[in-house]
């Protein structure tokens, strides 16, 4: 039979990047278009400001801004990547996919290239599926990236989704170690409530929002917790718990529910909005930069949106 | 298992308390969770899960818009 290819060791994250689009949109600056204010946008999903993108932010220009990043911080070079996935469900051209055009342009030579659609939760998807492959010896280095114009999907006369979503990218560089960084991915779907997030007319981000609150505030810890338990990392040793930045108020529920009080819970939605998977490494990335995860630190990733779909592991900072 | 009025009325204080401060003797039966106790649609999905752990009665989301004061919540426990 055929050779295995599996190597001894494990998958690490070498490093993470992000990029935010210029343009701040405040809750102020909503008040002027549509009937709502700041004391109801901030209680009800505890957002301040969000980044718009500009005409000249796509997609896949704001991936190759956050994977040129995380890249440089990796201290490889673009021939050690074989492999680059974007998760993105926002990009307005399915064909030809994101993620080879990204890896030309940062000079990454013929790596194996797609998208995937896990909605927000693309990134934690995403890291699975990178470290499984870098495990499996089907890649050294991979360079994945969450990337999200939610912004060219939102109704913006619609008060109760235009003041949530926003544009961004955050993204990691996924190597072969001789230790293992990344825990199990615990993923799974619920397709029979498909209908809870959707496009409205095809066109416009929609959803129940107390379906997804009862959610995402009922169920998901026991993702996170099954996440915990199969890295063998009890709750009150985690550094941080950094959850898809949905809304403050499940943000603040699910961490609760942890069972992990001295875990530093990521907020990051504050200033940056819902950027469905590009918020994981988006908060990562920042809160790495302003001195709040030391190296080694070990972290609680969980994501969830459109599909119904989530997914969590455990993962160590680079 | 039926629970009578006061019971549920008590449950409700204790729950409203817990999750949104107010204190239990505000809740009586004809106030309007939006208008009088200040309740928004996300603290309804909150006191629904509750309720349904404390009174084992569940309150489905296309049920909640309708449930717009405590006594409504009394009597929707109670049938």
């Amino acid at each position: 039979m055929f050779p295995t290819a599996s190597v001894p060791g494990g998958a690490i994250i070498r490093s993470v990047g992000e990029y935010q689009p210029s343009r701040v949109v405040t809750n102020a600056d909503l008040e002027a278009r549509v009937d709502t204010n700041d004391e109801w946008i901030q209680s009800r999903v505890g957002i301040k400001e969000r980044r718009i993108a500009g005409p000249e932010d796509t997609v896949a220009s704001m991936a190759v801004a956050a994977g040129g990043k995380a890249l440089a911080a990796s201290g490889l070079s673009p021939e050690d990547i074989d492999l680059v996935i974007v998760a993105t469900c926002t990009v307005q051209d399915q064909i030809p996919n994101t993620a080879a055009t990204v890896a030309a342009r940062l000079g990454i030579v013929a790596p194996g290239a797609f998208d995937i659609n896990a909605a927000c939760a693309g990134f934690c998807y995403t890291l699975g599926i990178a470290a499984d492959m870098v495990r499996a010896g089907s890649s050294r280095n991979a360079l994945i990236i969450g990337s999200e114009k939610l912004s060219d999907w939102v109704d913006w006369t619609d008060r109760s989704t235009c003041v949530i979503f926003a544009d961004g990218a955050g993204a990691a560089v996924v190597s072969a170690s001789e230790d293992n960084g990344i825990g199990p991915v615990v993923w799974g779907s619920s397709g029979e409530r498909a209908d809870r997030i959707h496009l409205r007319d095809h066109k416009y981000l929609w959803q129940e929002g107390q379906a997804v609150f009862r959610w995402t505030t009922t169920e998901l810890y026991k993702t996170g917790l099954e996440a915990l338990e199969r890295a063998g990392v009890a709750p009150e040793e985690l550094t941080a718990f950094v959850p898809h930045q949905a809304n403050l108020r499940i943000i603040e529920s699910i961490a609760k529910k942890l069972g992990a009080p001295q875990a530093l819970v990521a907020r990051d939605i504050v200033t940056a909005g819902n950027t469905s998977s590009a918020s994981i490494p988006l908060a990562l990335s920042r809160m790495i930069g302003r001195g709040e995860l030391p190296s080694g630190s070990t972290v609680l990733t969980l994501g969830f949106g459109a599909g119904l779909v989530y997914a969590a592991q455990v993962i160590r900072i680079p | 298992m039926a629970h009578s009025e006061q019971e549920i009325l008590a449950g409700l204080g204790e729950i409203i308390e817990e999750i949104v401060g107010t204190e239990p003797s505000e809740v009586t039966p004809e106030k309007s969770f939006v208008d009088d106790l200040d309740i928004d649609s996300l603290s309804m999905v909150e006191i629904a899960v509750a309720a349904q752990d404390r009174f084992g009665v569940e309150i489905p989301d296309e049920q909640l818009k309708d449930l717009k004061t405590v006594q409504d919540v009394i009597t929707f426990i109670q049938k």
